[in-house]
């Protein structure tokens, strides 16, 4: 096993970052059509809660002949529909109703938290005090898809092939969120309506439909993050206290990133890096508490950085945080 | 044997609430010829145009395009029949290239970034345009801007193209290769409107031209047969007699005086051009220009909102030595005595706090005023009363948030107020914009009588007639310049609607 101090810090710090990354991809693309969702705190919560109950009652129902394949896809499915299911509502009052997005955003993350904490804490009384899934299915959401072979290469092994499936998932999520932003006119349509709904509109583009199925689809992969946290970190485990906060480091993180997909995969694993610092490097006198703001203060950082230089690129989707008349010309 | 025109409306009419936009207009265009529109501000050349552009629905009447009645609901449609409007605020994403602004919204294939280049480049050389398709929109010109839009609609196919006011931004290097590049257009078989209130842009580029007034399709004259004088009269129309109470000015002192007074906009494009004139005490000074000629620049410049590029304001207060203005703060200028009051255009964007109720809004006037933390709400609450009182303000009660007053109660609550500080300078934008004849007069008694206690009343107005019945002198603004300063008794608006489009009276020297 590999026992150098920097491979560990990295894969664990992969490992913590995984969860912010779905986060981060979800919310990017709610964010590129300007729908500023700060519901991922709740999203991510009901994600957490419905992906690790959908898999505890398959296996349940099925016993031990279990489908791990089918496993791992009825926890993404859940945890997709329960975002999508709070992005639906948020959706349906900013965008129909046009209620004001940040208040809409933060009722959004209370209720979801508090939806998440009822539907893990009931799964738990109902199974009698624990609800878990078998060691077998475990492995198969902690352990590396890849043959030991290739993860006992040194150096690269550890570096590049030992990591749970849902690493490669959100590179591959990251990926092709890149691509379909900058590469096809869909996505081109897309980034229109979050720059500016008033042309997007005029050029015949349906700026509802597009913040809709963004904002909905954004809202599902953010809460896979929170199935992959209590499936990974949490060790498949309902653990209500392990998530809280990590949808606001999403927020931070899409910010960090300066909305771009690819920034956030380097971001995500220099995020997670930052929330484990306090285990790995133990200083005297410095409470872990300050070690846990780093992340906000890295993006405050860059705040300050990409407002100074004022380059247009780097700047939010124009229409952030604002609803559209169709009236207002 | 009759060709099939491009475009034909017939019996349009659009109203908006009460007011008619456009009343049975008929108009025609062909191929292969420029049209232009044109009329004052208000006299509905955008609503008619907006209708082919598929953003308004017309109430009645009937649009024919190519000889066949068209449906036109959406911009989409609008498309389909080869109709491209270039609004004159643009509408384009900043950070986008050239090339993604013009494809957005097309569903032509994927997104292939070579091919399109290309055509953009194609329809670019083919026109003149010289258009760089990478080049991201937040770093173009506002020439360079337009050129995009006008790409735009070509690369749609669009044949039937419509300028609303194209030249208003541009410098005069940049519109003479606008109208070259129409001019080929036009050669290329394609049918053009501009719409326009620039006379001499009308005599320059057109083959045709069309005037509304007022909502009321004057008639169609061909360029070469007719000429500035005669297209004026068919702009302004005849004299109405408004009978507003004009007492003649008593005691007349220079209050303000502002001597070469420029100002540049953000992007650096002069707004106000070498300004010079003197407010006096006891009159009514009326500003008088077409939309957007610099008169938001000037009352704001005056009152501290917009830099001043040069140039200097002064102020001569009673018996005191007179204060420059230029580069104070609003609160700096109101500290050294100047007492000004200032009924901004957007009245409740500028002036007011629509959440707040009357009580409130009177406040903000003397949030200085009071001891300690705590607000004196008494006084503000006995103005407002005072207000509603004098100024019939109807509302249910002082409280309520002046969101919810009609248009005229509001502006009666933002003049009351300023009127309450007892000015030396009264500047008023746009007082009557949307108020109907009895608030109006209201509005015009209210300056008058200020005029008459010896304050110096700055009017903007955009009815010419209320203009030449209201106040004593008028300065004539155009583009940022001052066309001239006349005789509010003895001008004519014939005279003026000469001045605001600057064809004759350019340069009259009078202070």
């Amino acid at each position: 096993m590999n026992t150098n101090p920097i491979l560990l810090l990295i894969s664990a710090a992969v490992l913590n970052g995984t969860p912010l990354l779905f986060g981060t991809i979800g919310e990017i693309l709610a964010e590129k059509t300007g729908n500023l969702n700060l519901g991922v705190e709740g999203m991510m919560y009901m994600g957490g809660a419905m992906g690790l109950g959908g898999v505890f009652y398959y296996e349940k129902a099925v016993g031990a002949g279990a489908n791990p394949v089918l496993a791992i896809l009825i926890a993404l499915l859940c945890a997709f529909l329960a975002g999508a299911i709070g992005a639906v509502i948020y959706s349906f009052v900013t965008i129909t109703l046009r209620a004001n997005q940040n208040v809409t955003g933060l009722a959004l993350s209370i209720f979801g938290t508090g939806a998440g904490q009822f539907i893990g804490e009931y799964m738990r009384t109902r199974e009698g005090g624990f609800v878990a899934i078998s060691n077998s299915l475990k492995d198969v959401f902690q352990n590396s898809p890849f043959p030991a072979s290739l993860q006992n290469l040194p150096v690269v092994g550890p570096l590049l092939f030992c990591y749970n499936i849902f690493v490669y998932i959100g590179l591959a999520m990251a990926i092709l969120m890149a691509l379909y932003l900058n590469k096809t006119r869909s996505g081109l349509h897309l980034r229109a309506v979050g720059e500016s709904p008033a042309t997007a509109d005029a050029a015949g583009i349906n700026v509802t439909r597009y913040k809709y199925l963004a904002t909905i689809i954004g809202g599902g992969i953010s809460a896979i993050g929170g199935m992959v946290y209590i499936m990974t970190i949490a060790g498949c485990v309902w653990n209500h206290e392990g998530l809280s906060g990590e949808g606001w480091l999403a927020v931070a993180l899409v910010i960090f990133c300066i909305w771009r997909p690819m920034n956030a995969v380097w971001g995500s694993v220099l995020f997670g890096a930052l929330m484990i610092l306090y285990l790995r490097l133990q200083l005297p006198f410095i409470p872990d508490q300050l070690y846990k703001i780093l992340p906000y203060v890295v993006t405050v950082v860059v705040l300050i950085i990409t407002s100074m230089r004022n380059k247009k690129e780097n700047q939010p989707p124009a229409s952030l945080g604002l609803s559209y008349f169709r009236e207002d010309r | 044997m009759e060709s099939v025109h491009a475009i034909e409306l017939r019996h349009i009419t659009k109203r908006f609430g009460k007011v008619v936009a456009n009343d049975s207009i008929d108009l025609t265009l062909d191929r292969g010829e420029i049209l232009s529109l044109l009329g004052e501000n208000g006299s509905g050349k955008t609503t008619l145009m907006n209708m082919l552009a598929g953003i308004y629905l017309p109430d009645e009447g009937e649009i024919l395009v190519n000889g066949e009645p068209a449906a036109i609901r959406s911009p989409k449609d609008s498309f389909d029949y080869h109709i491209g409007m270039i609004h004159q605020h643009f509408k384009l994403v900043d950070v986008f290239t050239a090339a993604e602004n013009i494809v957005l919204g097309l569903h032509d294939g994927k997104l292939d970034r070579r091919e399109i280049y290309e055509k953009v480049r194609a329809i670019s050389d083919r026109y003149g345009f010289g258009i760089d398709p990478g080049k991201k929109v937040y770093e173009m010109s506002v020439s360079e801007k337009q050129t995009v839009e006008i790409v735009k609609v070509l690369y749609r196919g669009a044949d039937i193209l419509i300028l609303d006011e194209p030249t208003a931004v541009l410098t005069p290097q940049e519109t003479d290769r606008l109208f070259k590049i129409l001019r080929s257009m036009r050669e290329d078989g394609k049918a053009i409107v501009i719409i326009t209130h620039k006379l001499h842009e009308v005599m320059a580029l057109s083959d045709k031209v069309a005037v509304l007034r007022k909502g009321k399709y004057i008639g169609t004259v061909n360029t070469k047969d007719t000429n500035p004088q005669a297209l004026t009269d068919m702009m302004v129309g005849h004299s109405v007699t408004l009978n507003i109470n004009r007492p003649d000015p008593v005691d007349v002192v220079p209050r303000l005086t502002v001597k070469g007074l420029t100002c540049l906009d953000a992007e650096g494009v002069k707004k106000l051009d070498n300004v010079s004139f003197t407010a006096m005490g006891g009159e009514i000074l009326g500003i008088a220009g077409i939309a957007g000629s610099g008169q938001k620049e000037l009352l704001e410049s005056i009152a501290g909102l917009y830099p001043v590029a040069s140039g200097s304001i002064e102020y001569s207060p009673e018996g005191r030595e007179p204060t420059e203005l230029v580069g104070k703060s609003p609160m700096e200028i109101k500290k050294s005595g100047v007492a000004m009051a200032f009924v901004p255009e957007d009245r409740l964007g500028m002036g007011l706090v629509g959440g707040m109720g009357m009580t409130g809004n009177m406040m903000l006037r003397s949030w200085k005023k009071g001891k300690g933390a705590f607000v004196n709400k008494k006084d503000p609450n006995k103005l407002a009363l005072e207000v509603m009182e004098s100024l019939e303000v109807v509302t249910p009660s002082v409280e309520c948030p002046v969101r919810r007053l009609s248009g005229g109660n509001v502006q009666k609550v933002l003049v009351g107020r300023e009127i309450a500080s007892c000015p030396s300078v009264l500047m008023s934008a746009y007082a009557v914009r949307g108020l109907d004849i009895n608030t109006s007069y209201t509005i015009y008694n209210l300056m008058t009588e200020q005029k008459m206690k010896g304050v110096a009343v700055i009017f903007v107005g955009e009815d010419l007639d209320v203009l030449l019945e209201l106040c004593d002198r008028i300065l004539v603004l155009c583009g940022g310049q001052v066309s001239g300063i006349v005789d509010g008794r003895k001008a004519t608006k014939e005279e003026m609607g000469l001045m605001m489009t600057r064809v004759a009276g350019r340069k009259e020297e009078q202070a």
